[in-house]
């Protein structure tokens, strides 16, 4: 019997959320789920929030996470990592990307982006792991890479082996990214159990 | 063999293996990525209509000459469709109709929420409501047979949570794309009163054997269960029961339109209490009460906005169904709200001076449909109004008419794609009525918002063939407008100066403000810098909205990874700071 898992994830328009979801629905199916991906883009590439909902488990009927139901939300920058953390369920996990992108409102001056959010968001008692995807990437030799670097911390909290993983990626990667994808995958997957620096 | 398919690849699949050979529709979230999809399946012939009438009937075309031909819009769309939609359940058709309106509860990306379910009961058609990618193939298919046999469109209507949501789907080998004879048949075809009585007679025996074919269609099934609670439900909200109600008796129904009357009492009579649990509308719920049947529904879940399961949860807690839900309040007492993170008009977009040179002549604008609608949020604020697909030249028309005092201070803004797709008559009616309005066509050489997607001026086809280009500038000419300006909307100072003269010349003017779309064309221009001795923080470059630029500790900062080289904001700039590289040529 697999155990179902909720994964949300959040970013700004341009990140890699939804490749990142097609990596993870690839890898589920070749594990055995039933899945369920639902994401919302028509605003995507004008430099909105973003968000990706994929939902993993032996039968899946609504495409939705609710509010308090997602076992990882796995965060592409800071502050959307607040905007969503009332999806995160209790004992769920926060895989966050150590990135902030300011929004037009706070470059204008009109809203301010909140201090130390990770810490406060600690200080809740909440499981929090922080990567530094975004340098991780460019070490790895792209930052766009970012977005893979979260999915292998991801992969250290699901029941789907490595080497599927690696599958996943290389048939939803186009071949020219492959190698860096692969070594953003390996700094996520190391950074995650605290092994390795990655690249 | 099985594949992760959202509803859009489904339907386009569905499409595919059940011989569909004609394809049209406008672009619209969320039915867009049907058409994208399906222009890629052999033998069948697809198309972007300029707008939803169009491709309606173009749909009904192919349908009455023997093919099987699919039609998709957004929900909006079916407003501009519905002339032809309530003539063509009276002519029936031939080769199988299915009409594809993509809902958008919660209004995603729409201007309102409207239920076209009532569209498919008012023009009097077959409707079916798949609840998952595979329903929404299997339901294509079901669509044309329904269609063939009854000799009627069918409405096939998802919402955003299955155009855009992803589930398994087993794929088939697609069918022979046969095409039935074309058979002239006037008094089934011509409507004129004495033919179109005779088929008002005939919709109605029509709709008749389709009510009863909805008591047995394998698409309509009870979902055994508890006999406490039953439900009724169609679409998504079906996949939400089965989940917070996973031991409801449940009606789960697929054909919405005619709704099967008997199914529905005997199902009543099986169960305690009955609850309708369907978005927006309370379609179901009216229709089933009318039958005398008691029901709960929107008494206790809301008609407006999209349903999730933890909103059906609390909805259902508060009726005493369910216990409580427990609360997160705890674990996010006293942390800070999230600012805002709107949508803006992108680095380098080409509307933005446009915007900014409206706001700073305080003229009144009427808007339109597009990414340009952006162009109105603060700070650019340089649109007044929006209502519809082609409305702002109409309405500056009947500003100028209505309000002497706004006369000549009135300007309405429109995209290329939206000019071409209702623009054309409404700039028409102004040459027509004397209007005194300017009208500016934003024009970015695409239909930008929905992706990019080509239009009669783009040179190109949804099939990816080269097209005539219609010449924008010459099509306003041929309506009458003698003033006729393209400007390049990134010169601001030619743009003020021309706005300036168009409002003030009397009769209809054009301003065609032509730049292809930041993201269509990139060109690779250097950063702007900033001459951090003269910058005084005077933050006059951030009313130009531009994701590139902030002011930091009252210097004005330039990320040159997002800056695209536009210049607009060296053009803006009072004090000289921030110089561009080179000028545009």
């Amino acid at each position: 019997m697999l155990k179902p898992v909720d994964v949300l994830m959040v970013g700004v328009g341009g990140q890699g959320t939804i490749l990142a979801s097609k990596v993870l629905a690839a890898a589920a199916r070749a594990a055995g789920y039933d899945i369920k991906v639902s994401e919302i883009h028509g605003m995507a590439q004008r430099g909105g929030s973003v968000v990706t909902q994929v939902r993993l488990g032996e039968k899946v009927y609504s495409p939705l996470i609710s509010q308090g139901e997602a076992d990882v939300i796995l965060a592409f920058e800071e502050l959307e990592a607040l905007r969503w953390l009332a999806y995160l369920k209790p004992g769920g996990t926060l895989i966050i990307n150590n990135q902030q992108i300011y929004p037009v409102p706070v470059l204008a001056g009109a809203a301010q982006y909140p201090e130390n959010i990770i810490d406060q968001i600690k200080a809740r008692g909440i499981n929090v792991q922080v990567l530094e995807a975004t340098k991780q990437a460019i070490a790895c030799g792209n930052a766009k890479a970012a977005n893979v670097v979260l999915l292998g911390a991801l992969a250290q909290k699901l029941p789907i082996e490595e080497a599927t993983w690696r599958q996943a990626l290389a048939a939803t990667v186009p071949p020219r990214f492959l190698e860096v994808n692969n070594a953003a995958f390996t700094a996520g997957f190391t950074a995650a159990t605290g092994s390795g620096a990655g690249c | 063999m099985k594949e992760l398919l959202s509803g859009n690849a489904a339907i386009a699949r569905g499409a595919y293996e059940y011989g569909i050979t004609l394809a049209a529709g406008y672009p619209g979230t969320p039915s867009t990525e049907i058409l994208e999809t399906l222009s890629r399946y052999e033998g069948i012939y697809s198309e972007w209509a300029p707008n939803e009438k169009v491709a309606l009937e173009v749909g009904i075309g192919a349908a009455m000459a023997g093919a099987r031909a699919l039609v998709t819009m957004k929900h909006v769309g079916v407003n501009v469709a519905a002339d032809p939609l309530f003539t063509v359940a009276y002519t029936g058709v031939n080769g199988g109709l299915v009409l594809v309106s993509a809902d958008d509860p919660g209004m995603h990306s729409s201007q309102n929420e409207q239920d076209n379910r009532y569209y498919a009961r008012f023009a009097k058609i077959a409707l079916l409501e798949p609840s998952d990618s595979q329903e929404a193939k299997d339901m294509v298919g079901l669509a044309l047979t329904i269609s063939e046999q009854y000799d009627i469109p069918v409405m096939l209507r998802t919402t955003t949570r299955v155009a855009h949501s992803q589930s398994m789907v087993e794929l088939g080998e697609p069918v022979a794309r046969e095409i039935k004879p074309y058979q002239r048949d006037v008094k089934k075809n011509l409507m004129v009163p004495a033919f179109g009585r005779l088929r008002r007679v005939s919709l109605a025996q029509r709709m008749a054997r389709l009510a009863e074919y909805s008591e047995n269609t394998p698409v309509n099934f009870i979902v055994p269960g508890s006999d406490k609670i039953g439900v009724i439900t169609s679409g998504i909200s079906y996949q939400l029961v089965r989940e917070v109600l996973p031991e409801a008796a449940v009606l789960k129904l697929g054909m919405t339109n005619p709704l099967p009357v008997g199914l529905i009492k005997k199902f009543a009579a099986q169960v305690q209490t009955l609850y309708v649990v369907e978005e927006l509308e309370p379609y179901l719920e009216e229709q089933i009460r009318m039958l005398g049947i008691k029901v709960t529904g929107k008494e206790i879940f809301p008609d407006t906005g999209e349903f999730d399961q933890g909103l059906l949860r609390r909805c259902l807690a508060k009726a005493g169904v369910l216990p409580a839900p427990a609360g997160q309040e705890e674990m996010l007492a006293g942390l800070p709200q999230a600012p805002p993170r709107p949508p803006v008009l992108c680095a380098g977009c080409p509307h933005r001076g446009v915007f900014y040179t409206l706001r700073r002549l305080k003229l009144t604008v009427t808007g339109d449909i597009g990414c340009y609608t952006l162009g109105g949020l603060p700070p650019l604020e340089g649109i007044d109004s929006c209502v519809c697909m082609g409305a702002s030249i109409g309405m500056a028309h009947g500003i100028d008419k209505a309000i002497p005092e706004l006369r000549g201070r009135t300007v309405a803004v429109i995209g290329d794609s939206t000019f071409l797709h209702s623009g054309i008559t409404g700039l028409l009616n102004a040459v027509y009525n004397n209007s005194d309005s300017t009208v500016i066509i934003l024009d970015n050489r695409t239909t930008a918002m929905t992706g990019h997607q080509d239009h009669p001026a783009t040179g190109r086809n949804l099939m990816g063939h080269e097209a005539p280009e219609v010449d924008i500038t010459m099509l306003c000419r041929s309506l009458g407008v003698k003033r006729v300006e393209v400007v390049d909307p990134l010169d601001i100072s030619r743009l003020q100066e021309v706005i300036k003269a168009e409002t003030a010349a009397p009769g209809p003017s054009v301003i065609i403000a032509r730049r292809p779309c930041a993201l269509l064309k990139r060109e690779v221009r250097p950063a702007v810098t900033v001459d951090q001795d003269k910058c005084t923080g005077c933050k006059t470059c951030l009313r130009l909205s531009c994701p590139a630029i902030s002011v930091i500790e009252n210097k004005a900062l330039v990320d040159a990874g997002a800056c695209v080289g536009c210049n607009l904001c060296v053009q803006v700039c009072k004090t000289g700071a921030i110089q561009g590289g080179q000028a545009d040529a």
